[in-house]
Parts: structure tokens; sequence; C-alpha cells
């Protein structure tokens, strides 16, 4: 006899927080009170576990002071309970409490390691109430579970049974042979059935190459049938997809130019702008002699020199699609696999310093039906804001920076934007650290989790638009516990010079991984049946593409692969020796003794076949709206603070971890309330130095429905100078102690693939990212800011029910900033009454694309335009003031505009203001003083003292408009005629309330 | 005279063994970061340290409960040689040394019943769980040093300032008779507490709901000691919400209120074993 399931529960009379909390989220979400809900955790074992064990769980591990009980076989509800809903892990998704309980088990008894007993973990909710099927249906899909990871069981209490687990798959070790349609429709049914994300074009230049007469011999020789196996076409379709090529940031593009009559071919938007634009910045910093950009592009995450000893590591990227069906696992997976990026750089390692999100969703109250398979975006949500409270507060990293925005065209697909620096010291084992090198003979290991069925088909199904059948084997979640392991591993193995090179295994699996590395060398060989799997039955060419989380491919020279080893069992983290680099020109997988890859490798990775595009640009048909005369700006202005583009993001910043580490200087929410929201986050690196970094991100996708060059400038733009803000210093020549930039670009467009039937306006999508590809090359060049890395999302649509709802094409500049010395930054709170206040920047009727423009129904024309060489003048006056501590505080004049601004930093300082914006924009109408988004403005705040030495050094840069008072009041006029006269405390209810309300 | 040694337990998911060694070598101590699976594997004995500190962080991912999993290894993972590492975690403040848990740590000092302990069995007399808001929590608390405990790691009138960032910090007690031995005992070292210095139990000065406020507890001998806010996160006045102003106004030096918690620590280590004073 044994026990099958152990049950865990708040105990009778107890709070049930988990309950009260599935309360509300169903109140939320389906605007009706479900009634109490409690909560149990139910534990099954198979094979059945012996008493013992079960009574040690019940009695001791499970057990606490009084609050919770565990109960030992078959799980009773409590008293009260009418029906109940229950929620398993699908196979295969990560269930870590199950994997936790183990380690438990081992613990008491004895093993070195948990066995092989499985367990799993299921959650139910006990309602008092006798909800009808129907009802909990709903409470199932729509709120508390998801049909993609979880199966969901619910009913009458009295129907209630615990689970069983289902019988472990049988082996699944077959290779399949694929056979090549000779038929063009053939091909491309192929493609589609298998997920393969690949076009006609690529079909028919992978037939290309099985046809050869050298692949034949070649294949014959390997022991390989003539037509692809299974693991070679998803091994392909995997290196070739949209995600691992950037196939439109490569294409020959030919672009027209409706306005200007202009036409010309882009060979590559990639190499045109992006390179090109960080080749002529290294260039001028050549010719300074700053030698701090290191490394760009060619790796996982740019890295860039902080000092002799160290190098900073940063990346940004998106994980959208999988948010989109997901957004818990969508969320946690990509900071997880952004966590990745930097760990995978070079010889691998470091140490991760800070997370920043950028989220883009819907309209907490979407009210459009949504079409089959689309999530309401507040579930959207509310399941990413759950995914980086997790990611991030449970990896340990501080997550100090992000955005929030909110577009009905965001609620098909949300953008998810993640980004991670890390910094690792600038040699390993007496090596560049930065330079991965990878020679015959080298062993491949793979470190951290194991490989399922999960995360099948990643890369190629972001790479295609989302439709109401989302692939379940796409979708992942990751353990960020699992994770903390390996990269504390990983740091101390590239710090004792144990890896030559590291990678992480995301899109693509190890045939990713594993095939871009083989480059370096000429060649891998991986013998699959080697890799540790989380339970039978995975097909050797899953094992090959799986996504399954936390994992890195090392490669470690053969004499130290000992050592590597017996560090990594020392960390309780698997490491497993797959197999071997080669110089043989080919990547092959094999399995037992079975071929079941062999490919030529340069074909694999230069063989697909360039796009051509076509692209146009026209100026949209818009005009200015007409603003009303008398409107009453202070309610203009409350319903702006209270709006959700504008309202405090205290509600979901508080959630996140942003101190840990305690080196956060410039946290999001500063000030004498402790709530004033900052420009860039600025972090201290080490307790012995006061050096540190500066963290910003520009976005505006609404100004692109104008122009996208003039979006893309403005989010870069905004980027710098919130950077600027904060006491970062751009580039320049002489400086005493040069700091780094280092800017990732991250495009995130609607399928910009020109199509007469599906996608008839492709040509003016694409022409829109050769705009914004412009603005990037003219802004960074101008600013001296290089790209390092970057990504590109390039199918952001949402199909289903015959329509579509596609994402404004949108970019987003995150960037980061070297800080001689934290002790000189600014903030944005306002910081003593009767400091004086100061607009620096001019300001100009620039309200196309605003928040007041949306206030009031209308896009306009009139978009804001960044001048950066005037700008980047400015920008070196003003920075010149805060260095020269003539600057109490500083704050970047953005979305809303200035009373906005305003605003923002008095609520941060707990005081008043008392201004006149008559000087601001002379000669124009109020709102324009008030809500103008022009670029590249502050507004500043100067102890009396220094007034004079600012207004030097600032020269006609800056306009005096007022002064910082204690009365707690927001008094702005316009000459003799008062504006806006409200208490700051009446606006702030506005303000904070506006998202409290919907998490 | 030789410093007093301190141990940051690190591994497992524990998160903020950096910042906590740094704030006990600006205490003046020697800190060596040490792997709990080298204590475990019997490679390093903890009765070498004077202070065994876990940090914060999420052992285990929280999984089964705020720090239980941790403390379950503490409590039954047998060490070769003998023994546990609850076992060695005794003899070490038998000894006169201190076993400090912070946020995550306390969690596992709560679980294994080192505090607050006022029957003296090691029972689990408490727990730490969700807050009262159901939300994590990341802001600045302050905290008010009870002047009846057994010792004290504050002397300022005014409170100690540090961040609370966790999900599950309410303390529920088993019952009556245990809170009621802490409140007489004055086991409570710190209270979060409203602007006037008052202990409170109202949100957002008390993040959590814990009753009377209570935001750490020591055991009656004073040798186990925790806390859920983070000193390790004050440790240079630059970190403080509101620094820029504060510093304006008031001057002072870069040290932050947290510094003086590890100075305390290690103080009394000192004391209870009759060292006399450490490196300054």
């Amino acid at each position: 006899m044994g026990v099958r399931h152990v049950a865990v529960a708040p105990r009778e009379g107890h709070a049930d927080p988990s309950g009260a909390r599935a309360r509300r989220d169903v109140l939320l979400a389906l605007a009706s009170d479900p009634g109490v809900v409690r909560t149990a955790k139910v534990y099954t074992f198979s094979p059945a576990l012996p008493e013992a064990e079960a009574e040690y769980l019940a009695c001791v591990a499970l057990c606490d002071a009084g609050t919770n009980e565990a109960s030992v076989g078959p799980t009773r509800p409590p008293s009260g309970a009418r029906s109940f809903l229950a929620i398993d892990k699908r196979p295969g998704v990560t269930d870590d409490e199950a994997q936790t309980l183990r380690t438990v088990l081992a613990d008491a008894f004895e093993r070195s390691r948990p066995g092989t007993r499985r367990v799993a973990s299921r959650d139910v909710y006990w309602f008092e109430a006798s909800h009808s099927r129907a009802v909990l249906e709903r409470i199932a899909r729509d709120v508390l579970g998801n049909p993609l990871v979880h199966v969901l069981t619910f009913g009458d209490v009295a129907s209630y049974a615990d689970p069983e687990l289902p019988p472990e798959p049988g082996e699944a070790s077959a290779v399949a042979t694929i056979r090549l349609p000779e038929d063009d429709d053939g091909l491309v049914a192929l493609s589609e059935r298998r997920l393969l994300a690949l076009d006609l074009a690529e079909m028919r230049a992978m037939a290309v190459y099985f046809g050869l007469p050298a692949t034949r011999r070649a294949r014959e020789a390997a022991g390989l049938p003539a037509e692809p196996t299974d693991g070679e076409l998803e091994c392909i379709a995997q290196t070739w997809s949209e995600h691992c090529q950037h196939k439109e940031f490569n294409a020959r593009i030919s672009f027209r130019d409706n306005e200007s009559g202009r036409s010309f071919d882009i060979d590559s938007l990639f190499r045109t702008y992006i390179v090109a634009a960080t080749r002529t910045v290294e260039r001028e910093l050549a010719a300074w002699g700053q030698d701090w950009l290191l490394k760009v592009f060619d790796d996982n995450a740019g890295v860039v020199r902080i000092d002799d000893e160290r190098v900073f590591v940063w990346k940004v990227e998106t994980h959208n699609s999988p948010s989109a069906v997901d957004p818990y696992g969508g969320a946690i997976t990509g900071i997880l696999g952004n966590n990745r990026d930097p760990l995978g750089t070079g010889r691998g390692g470091g140490r991760l310093l800070f997370n920043t999100d950028v989220l883009c969703f819907g309209p907490p109250d979407y009210d459009r039906p949504l079409l089959p398979g689309q999530l309401h975006p507040r579930r959207v949500f509310a399941g990413v804001r759950r995914g980086i409270e997790d990611g991030g507060n449970k990896s340990g990293i501080p997550t100090v920076n992000g955005s929030i925005l909110f577009d009905d065209r965001f609620a098909g697909k949300p953008l998810v934007f993640c980004g991670t620096g890390s910094v690792a010291p600038a040699s390993a084992g007496g090596r560049r650290w930065w330079e991965k090198e990878v020679s015959e003979g080298d062993r491949i290991f793979m470190v951290g989790g194991r490989v399922g069925k999960d995360g099948i088909h990643g890369a190629t199904f972001s790479s295609l638009a989302l439709g109401a059948e989302a692939p379940r084997s796409a979708v992942q979640i990751g353990s960020p516990y699992m994770q903390k392991l390996v990269a504390d591993f990983l740091e101390d193995a590239s710090a004792r010079g144990l890896v030559k090179c590291a990678t992480d295994n995301g899109a693509g699996g190890l045939s990713s991984s594993v095939g871009e590395l083989a480059r370096l060398s000429g060649g891998a060989e991986v013998e699959l049946e080697r890799v540790p799997l989380k339970y039978a039955g995975v097909a050797p060419w899953e094992i090959f593409v799986s996504e399954s989380q936390e994992r890195m491919t090392l490669v470690v020279a053969e004499e130290d692969a000992a050592a590597f080893a017996a560090l990594a069992a020392a960390y309780d983290v698997e490491a497993t020796d797959v197999g071997r680099f080669t110089s043989s020109g080919t990547l092959r997988a094999t399995h037992s003794g079975s071929p079941v890859v062999h490919l030529d490798l340069d074909f694999l990775h230069r063989g697909t076949p360039r796009k051509h595009l076509e692209a146009e640009w026209a100026a949209p048909d818009v005009a200015e709206p007409e603003v009303p005369a008398g409107l009453d700006w202070t309610r203009v202005l409350r319903d702006l603070l209270g709006s959700y583009s504008l309202c405090s993001r205290a509600a979901v910043v508080r959630q996140f971890d942003h101190e840990i580490k305690g080196r956060t200087v410039v946290k999001p929410l500063m000030g004498r309330s402790g709530e004033g929201p900052q420009d860039a986050a600025v972090l201290r690196l080490d307790w012995e130095t006061y050096r540190g970094v500066a963290v910003s991100n520009g976005i505006c996708p609404r100004y692109g429905d104008i122009d996208p060059y003039a979006m893309s400038a403005a989010a870069f733009d905004e980027a710098v100078r919130q950077i600027v803000a904060v006491g970062g210093r751009l580039p320049r020549p002489g400086a005493e102690e040069p700091a780094f930039w280092s800017a990732n670009d991250n495009f995130c467009l609607p399928n910009v693939v020109h199509d007469e039937a599906s996608n008839p306006d492709g040509r003016t999508k694409l022409g829109k990212l050769v705009r914004m590809c412009e603005a990037l090359f003219d802004m960074a060049v101008a600013y001296r800011v290089p790209l390092t890395s970057g990504k590109d999302s390039m199918k952001n649509d949402f199909r289903a029910g015959g329509r579509t709802i596609s994402v404004p094409p949108t970019v987003l500049y995150s960037i980061a900033a070297g800080i001689p010395d934290v002790r000189r930054c600014v903030t944005a709170d306002f910081q003593a009454a009767g400091d004086a206040i100061y607009v620096v920047g001019r300001t100009n009727d620039e309200l196309g694309g605003s928040e007041f423009y949306r206030w009031l129904g209308a896009l306009g024309r009139n978009v804001p335009r960044v001048a950066p060489d005037a700008a980047r003048e400015r920008y070196r006056r003003l920075s010149e003031a805060i260095a020269g501590g003539h600057v109490a505080s500083c704050h970047d004049v953005s979305d809303g505009g200035l009373a906005v601004a305003l605003f923002e930093s008095a609520m941060g300082g707990e005081f008043g203001i008392d201004v006149d914006v008559g000087d601001v924009a002379p000669g124009e109408r109020p709102h324009v003083a008030l809500f103008s988004e022009t670029a590249s403005r502050f507004v500043v705040s100067v102890p009396p003292a220094e007034k004079g030495a600012f207004e030097s050094v600032l020269g006609g840069e800056a306009v005096l408009v007022g002064r910082v008072i204690a009365e707690r009041e927001m008094r702005l006029s316009m000459g003799a005629c008062s504006l806006v006269a409200a208490e700051l405390a009446s606006l702030a209810e506005a303000w904070r309330n506006g998202l409290e309300a919907v998490l | 005279m030789s410093a007093i040694r301190a141990l940051v337990l690190t591994g497992c998911g524990i998160h903020s063994e950096e910042e906590t060694a740094a704030g006990y070598r600006l205490a003046g101590a020697e800190a060596h970061v040490v792997h709990i699976g080298r204590l475990l594997r019997g490679e390093i004995r903890v009765e070498r340290f004077d202070v065994v500190h876990i940090p914060g962080g999420f052992s285990f991912g929280d999984d089964l409960g705020a720090g239980r999993a941790l403390a379950n290894r503490m409590r039954a993972r047998r060490i070769p040689g003998g023994g546990t590492l609850l076992d060695g975690l005794g003899r070490v403040t038998a000894d006169g040394g201190m076993v400090v848990g912070i946020c995550n740590g306390f969690q596992v000092l709560v679980q294994l019943g080192l505090v607050p302990n006022v029957g003296g069995r090691g029972e689990p007399e408490a727990s730490l769980v969700s807050n009262s808001s159901g939300r994590f929590e990341d802001r600045w608390v302050r905290l008010r040093a009870n002047a009846r405990s057994p010792f004290r790691l504050w002397d300022e009138d005014r409170p100690l300032e540090a961040p609370v960032r966790h999900g599950q910090g309410r303390l529920v007690f088993r019952d009556d008779a245990v809170r009621d031995e802490v409140v007489r005992r004055g086991l409570d070292l710190f209270s979060y507490c409203d602007a006037a210095g008052v202990p409170t139990v109202l949100y957002p000065a008390n993040p959590n709901g814990s009753p009377r406020g209570v935001a750490a507890l020591c055991d009656p001998a004073g040798g186990a000691f925790g806390m859920m806010p983070h000193p390790e996160n004050h440790l240079s006045a630059f970190v403080h919400p509101d620094w820029p102003r504060r510093r304006r106004e008031q001057g002072g030096g870069e040290e932050g209120d947290g510094v003086a918690v590890f100075r305390g620590v290690v103080r009394r280590v000192a004391e209870r074993k009759g060292l006399g004073g450490t490196e300054r």
C-alpha cells in the first residue's frame, strides 16, 4: 500500500489569499462575483509514495505553524464547497512545485538525486456557490486556466476526483523520411502542413539542394536516403525562419517615395542603415581615440567596455506571439530567454544587472467582440504583468525601467519587449571574454533543463501570423529557479576559464545553437541519444529542435571537460556532453548511431534565397483638428492624467522588484512622495567605485500614423534625452572619462510582404519600415550612439474569423550609457520651494499624434520632428549644467507634453508650482504650450543661487517659466489668464486610479 | 584582534548574497559567500563562523511555501560526518554566534522554529504568509526599534528606513500565547511605523498587514534574528528614494541606514563571544 495523493490547503477558519485573489480575478474578468473561493494544492505520485514519506510531507515538510494543513489520501473538499475547478498541467509543461517536492523527499530520505517517481501538482478551486458547468468552464478557460497549457476539470463537488498520471509514452526513436513534392503547390502544402513557415522560393531552394549530385553522394556515404529526414526539414526550417534569418531586413528592396518622387534600391535594410550607422559612429569614436565599442551584432548581445576590468553586455528583444496565446508563460519565457542572451555572449556568464520591459496592449476596457482565439487585453495585461513579476523577482534581477502603452491595434498581438543588461569580466582564463572560440575536437555541453516536446516550432511559430489555432507545442513556461542555478554555475565556470564559448538554446533549440557555433570550427556532430529528456517518447528530430527552456550550449576544451562537469555537479546543475565540433563542413546529428541530420553548413546558413520586395511611401491624408475654444484646461489635464496612457504606473511597478542588489540609484518611483515617475534608471555597478549605468527606452507608435520617419526619430530622441535628463553625457571628443553608449533597436511590424489578395498594402507597410530605418541612421549618427544589437519581429498580425488585427509599425530604442559618478545624477522630482522652473528646448505647434489630440478624438498632422543637431548642442549644455551642480531636478517632456511633465515633477516632490507658460510658445494658443509633444525638451528646476550659472551655461536654450511653491497646488497661467488651477491632491487622485482598478 | 567571520549562504535560489556580504564588510566583518552545496557535502562547516546569514531571494522558487523547501533541506539532509545544517546552526548560537535571516531567510528561520522559539523547543510557532494586499510589494518602509528587546540594532531616534520587497511577509502566530510572549519579552525587534514613528497595521506604512506592525523577530536568547525589510538594500545613502532632496537639505555621509544593522549584529556577536569589539 502507498499514498497516491497528498493535499495542502489553508486550514479552515484561516484566510485563503489565493482564493481571495482568484475571486477578484474572476470578478474583474467576468464582471460577476463567483462568491467565496477556497484553494488546495494536490500532489499526485506514481508509483504511490511509501506511507512514511507521505507522513513526513503531511506532518513536517508541508506543514507550518497552523495556517496550512496537509492531508494524505484522497482529497476531501472543504465544508461548504458546492462546485470545483481543477487545473492540471499538460504533460511536459514545467511543473516546478512537483520538482521541488521530489527534491524535498530526496533530502529527507537520503537520496542524492530525486528518483524516478513521478510527481504532478494540481490546483483546485472550491466554490461555495453551486456554479453551472457553463459558468465553471468560462472561469476555467477565460480566467484561471489556459487550455493550451492546462487540463481543466470542473463540475459539481460530488464529482471531484483526484487525478491519475497518464502512462509514460513509449520510446520514439524512429527517423522518418519526407518525400519532397515536385510541384510548387505540393511544396507549399508541405510547408504549411509541417508548420515550416517557408515560402515557395525557400522550399524550391531546399528541393534543389537535395537534388544536387554532390548532396546525393554525401548522403549515400553517410547512410542517409536521398530525400530529407524529418530532422533535416525541421532543422532547415528553424535555421531559415524569419526569427533567425531576419529575411525582410536582409532583403533587396525597391523603394519608391511618392511624395518626393525619388526611388532607389536598398541592398539590405540591416546593412544599409543599422550596420552603416554603427560603423560611421565607430569611425568617429576611433578618431577621438575612444575604444569602448567592443562587439556589435554578431553575438547574442552587444558588448561595450566599462573599464579595464569589466564589460557591459546587453540585449533587448520581443516575445509577442507566445504572450498573445499564453500571456504568463509567454512573458516569463521572454524574460528568462532574454536573460540568456547576455549569459550566452562571448565566453558566457557574467552577472545579470537589470531587466527592463516595454509593453504594448489593447486597452483594458476593450469592448469589441473577441475573435476566435483572441484573449481579452485585460487578461493579456494581467498575465504578462505576472510573468514579468515572476521572471524578474524570482531570478533576483531588478526590473528598473519600462513603459506601458495602450492602443486598440495591440489587442490582437501584444508587444512584449524584454531587455537585460549584465556586467562581465573583460578577460576570462586570460583571454578576452567577449570573443568566442571553437576548434575541432571541442566538446559540446548542454547545460540546465531537460528536453521535452514543449517549445517545438517556436521560431517558425513566431514567423507566422497568429490565428484561432495556436500550436500547443509552441507554448512553454520558464523556470526562474532552474535558470538561476545555471547562471550561478556559468558565472563561476566562465571566470575559471573552463568555457571557450557559450550560447543560449532559444529559438530552434540545439539545431540553432550548435548549428550557429559550428560555423566557427566548420562542423559539428551531436549524439541525440545523450541528451537528457524530461520523459520518454521524444522523437530524435524533436530533441534537435525543441526549445525547452533554461538550457545553454557551452563549448569546452576536451582537456577541461572533466573539471567542467565536476563544477556543474557542485552547483546542482545538469551538464551533459552531447557531441563535438568538427571541421567536416557539415552539421550532423545521430541517434544511437543512426543518422538523423547531415547537412552542408554552407547551404544551411547561406542557402536561404534572398527576398526581393517592393516598398512605397506616400504621406497619409491627415489634417489638424479644430481645437474648440473655451476648454476647461484643468479638466483636460485631469482627464489626461487619469487616462490609461498617462496615469501612474505605480500599481504595476511596485509588483516588480526594483531594489534587489541595493544599487538602484535612480528608480522608477522616487521623491519625497516615493511616487514620482523618473526617466532613465541608474544602477551603480559595485560598492567600491561610483561608476554606474543608465538605461532608458523610447517608443511612440502613434506618431507613425502620420510619419514613420518622425516616429522613429522621436523614439530615438526620447531614449537619448531620458539619459541626458539623469546626467548622462553623449559621446564627445576630449571627454575626461569617456563613457560607453549602447543602443538596441527592436522593430515590430505587421506583415510587410506584398500580396495582392492577402496583404494588398504590404508595399506601404514596408515603405514605413524604410522610413523608420532612415531615421535610425540619421539619429544614431547625429548623436554618435552606436546600435549594438537588436531584433525584428515581422508578422504581428492576428487573423481569425475573416478579420485581421495588425499592430501599428513600431520601433523601440533601448539605450544604456555609462555614468562615471552616480552621485552626480539628478532625478525628476522637484526638490525645494523657491527653486526656479525652466523649460529647456523650444516648443512648437506639434500635437500630431499627441495625447491631447487623442483626448479630442483626433490624430492631427503636425507630428513632432526632431532636429538632432540643435538637440545635441542643447544636450551638451544641459549635461554641463548638471555636471556643474547647477540643476536640482530634470524631467524629460514626452507623452502629454509640458503640463504632464510639470505635474509629475511636482507629484514626486510633493510641491506645488506657479508657472506662466506665456514664453513657452509665444503667439500660440494655450494647448500648444501645455500639451505639445515637441521633442528634445526638459523641465528643469534650479536653486535660486544657481540661476545665473545655469542660464549662462544654457544660453538661449532655457526659458524661465516660474517657481516651485510649498503649497501643493498646480497654478498654470498664460500672462494674466489662468489656465489650470487645482490642488495637487485632486489631480493625483485621478492619476493614481487609472490602472489600480483594472489590476 | 581578529574580525568577526560571517558566512553568507548562497545557492538554491538565494539572490542577495552579494549585497549581504557587502553589508558585513562595511560593518568590519569578514564575509564569506558559501554555496549551500559545500556545506551539505561537508566541505565547510558552519561552526567555523561567528555569524551564519541566510539572505533574501526565492529559495526553490518559493514552491511549497516561502522558505519551506530550504528549511526542509536544512532540517532533514544529513551531512557527511554527522548531523544536519540545523544542528550546525544550533551549535553556532550555543557558542555565542548568531544566525540571521532576511526576507526569504527570515521565512526559513520561522519555518525552522529558530524564531521566535518562545517555547525553547525549536518548533514552528509562527508563519509568514501572503500580504493582506495579495500582492508582491516593493516599497520603502520606516522601522521603529523596540526599546524593550533583548538587544538593539538601531540606536537613533528616527526610524530606520529600508525597502521591503516580498509577497509573503504577514506574520501569523500559532496562537495568542506565542504572540503575548513575543510582546512580553520584546522579541519583536522592529515594527513598521507611520510617519510619526508609531507602529501601525495600516497599509502602506505596514506593507503586509502584520499584526502590531511586527517586521522582525529574535529568539529569547538573542542568538537568532530575522526581519522582512532589507537593510542590505540601504547600504548607501544614494539608494534612498528621496536621496537628492535629503542630501541637499541635510547633507550627511554616504552611509545608508542598513549598515547599522550589520554593525549591530557584529557588535552583538563580539559581546556574546566576549571579543570585546571589532575592527572599524
